[in-house]
């Protein structure tokens, strides 16, 4: 018992674990929710481009502040919002394939990013902080933005749940009962540009298709309802968070690949307890 | 906030029914998409309460002409008023899509569903009241489904799915129900209960404009049919429209024409032909 409590106890003696928790946990939570809508819409291609095409963004305020942390945040929201509402309304003008547009900016934008950080002398370093995130080097300030931004996420989410809800099942319905489609829409593009802009430092860049998607899929997969769902994926995006950082701590993994497999352990674990009880209730049937 | 929200700033505003004006009257009308005629002229006028059916084959442009109907779609020429005012500005236009078209794996129940039908009277940001939830169940009763009003709707029958969209419609105060294909893989049974809500739905005043591919159903069923293909080949009471000319007009060789009688026996097979527009 007491080996127990060690175990779970001595991570957290230190700061920079305790605010990696508390970051792990707000950010899961935040993505699941959102996440909940980027699966049932059939999103997830969008919120990886999303996040790769912020990579530019952030490497020209790195290159302008000198390498200083602070106002990188700034520049990954600016560059976020910007490419949600491009993404957006290419997807909407565009006379080609949804997932051909999307790929072409995606590609275009990262590969920007990729040689503006590649003007920097150790640029191997920093852009692998930029890719798989440090959740671990999350400061008390970071915290407050993730906090502020993340719980306006989540009211707004709350607000228009009925308008997000009737839209993502029903796009014609909500055109007939004349609500503002278009506006909306791109509200949901701000609110997962927000989403990924506030887990950046969590996952990074190239995992954080997975905070957005694998959490709210497993939940999908368990439940009927949506609002049970997002509290279902909220809460199985912090258990992933919080035992992802303890893997990390012990066996030496990088912290957003650690938070990334739990989760995808969950979904395997769901779908097979699903799986296996389908089969159950067929023998049974029989 | 509040307050903006609600007034006209952000909704827009609904426009007042002409009640002079007939229900729909569509005159003249061409859709057109990239230089390809979707619906080429296009005119006819419903009553209140009427049950009119439109039949065609695939590609036909049904679900074109409901989504311009139900103010969703752009048109390019001609005229659509439904109680004297273009379709955009009504919300007593309820589209009740086609099966296929829709998400069932989505996480909500037969009573969230109809819920959406209110989302128009709501109002954003207030959470539906008990008065809400209580309208929802009396919409269900109408349609003989309040005892799966907590159904996941991935567990419905075919039949209970259309009836659940009806109940929405009913919801939304719909006086326009566009449905698309609501009789398609249904049985009999089935088809029968929705006939049977629809003469329910006439007395209420609400008029009902269902695409079918059931040309038996439609003349036995309906008070008017429409024959569209692209372009519409005949409107008007069934006995009038359907007559060999105008059915081989409008599906071609895909319908074989039997003499059976005084009358012609039509035997139409339209749905699996690949004409996707």
């Amino acid at each position: 018992m007491n080996y127990l409590q060690d175990l779970l106890l001595q991570p957290l003696q230190y700061p920079f674990m305790q605010r990696g928790m508390i970051a792990a946990v707000l950010v899961g939570v935040v993505c699941a929710v959102v996440g909940a809508y980027v699966v049932l819409r059939g999103m997830a291609f969008f919120g990886d481009a999303l996040a790769h095409a912020i990579l530019p963004g952030v490497a020209v305020g790195y290159l302008v502040g000198g390498g200083a942390r602070g106002p990188l945040f700034w520049w990954a929201l600016a560059t976020s919002v910007f490419a949600a509402l491009g993404i957006g309304a290419l997807i909407r003008t565009a006379k080609m394939r949804e997932d051909t547009a999307i790929g072409i900016v995606f590609a275009g934008m990262f590969a920007l990013g990729i040689a503006l950080i590649s003007t920097v002398r150790n640029y191997t370093a920093d852009l692998a902080h930029f890719l798989f995130g440090d959740v671990l080097a999350v400061s008390t300030s970071d915290l407050w933005l993730i906090g502020a931004f993340g719980g306006a996420i989540l009211l707004i989410v709350i607000f228009f749940y009925k308008e997000f809800l009737l839209l993502s099942f029903d796009p014609l319905l909500a055109a007939t009962l004349r609500l503002p489609a278009h506006l909306l829409d791109y509200l949901l593009y701000i609110l997962i540009a927000l989403t990924v802009v506030v887990s950046l430092q969590t996952v990074g860049v190239a995992l954080m298709v997975a905070m957005l998607v694998t959490p709210a899929a497993t939940a999908h997969m368990l439940t009927r309802r949506l609002p049970v769902m997002m509290l279902l994926a909220a809460i199985l995006a912090s258990f992933a968070g919080v035992i992802g950082l303890y893997l990390s701590y012990y066996i030496s993994v990088a912290s957003g690949a650690a938070i990334v497999l739990t989760s995808t352990l969950f979904f395997i674990i769901g779908w097979s307890a699903k799986a296996i009880n389908q089969a159950i209730t067929r023998r049974k049937a029989i | 906030m509040i307050n903006l929200f609600r007034s006209n700033t952000f909704f827009p505003h609904h426009v007042q029914h002409r009640p002079d004006a007939p229900l729909l009257e569509v005159s003249d009308l061409s859709v057109r998409y990239d230089s390809t005629l979707v619906l080429d002229n296009i005119s006819f006028q419903l009553e209140t309460g009427q049950r009119a059916a439109v039949i065609g084959p695939n590609g036909a442009g049904k679900t074109t002409l409901f989504k311009v109907i139900a103010g969703v779609l752009p048109y390019t020429s001609g005229r659509v008023n439904i109680y004297g005012h273009k379709p955009g500005g009504h919300i007593c236009i309820a589209y009740l899509p086609q099966r296929s078209q829709v998400d069932w794996r989505f996480p909500v129940n037969v009573s969230d569903v109809v819920m959406m039908g209110r989302i128009g009277k709501l109002g954003v940001g207030r959470v539906p009241g008990k008065k809400d939830w209580l309208y929802v169940r009396q919409c269900l009763k109408e349609v003989g489904m309040a005892e799966l009003a907590g159904r996941q709707i991935s567990e419905l029958s075919g039949g209970q799915q259309q009836r659940m969209f009806i109940a929405r419609a009913l919801a939304q105060e719909a006086e326009l129900f566009l449905m698309d294909e609501p009789f398609t893989g249904l049985d009999v049974t089935s088809q029968e209960d929705i006939l049977h809500i629809m003469d329910g739905l006439r007395q209420r005043g609400v008029t009902v404009f269902a695409s079918t591919h059931d040309l038996h159903l439609a003349s036995e069923k309906f008070e008017r049919v429409m024959l569209l293909n692209r372009y519409m080949i005949g409107y008007g009471k069934p006995g009038q429209v359907f007559n060999r000319e105008n059915l081989i007009e409008a599906f071609g060789g895909h319908i074989r024409l039997i003499p059976s009688g005084a009358e012609t026996l039509a035997v139409g097979d339209s749905c699996c032909e690949d004409e996707n527009i």
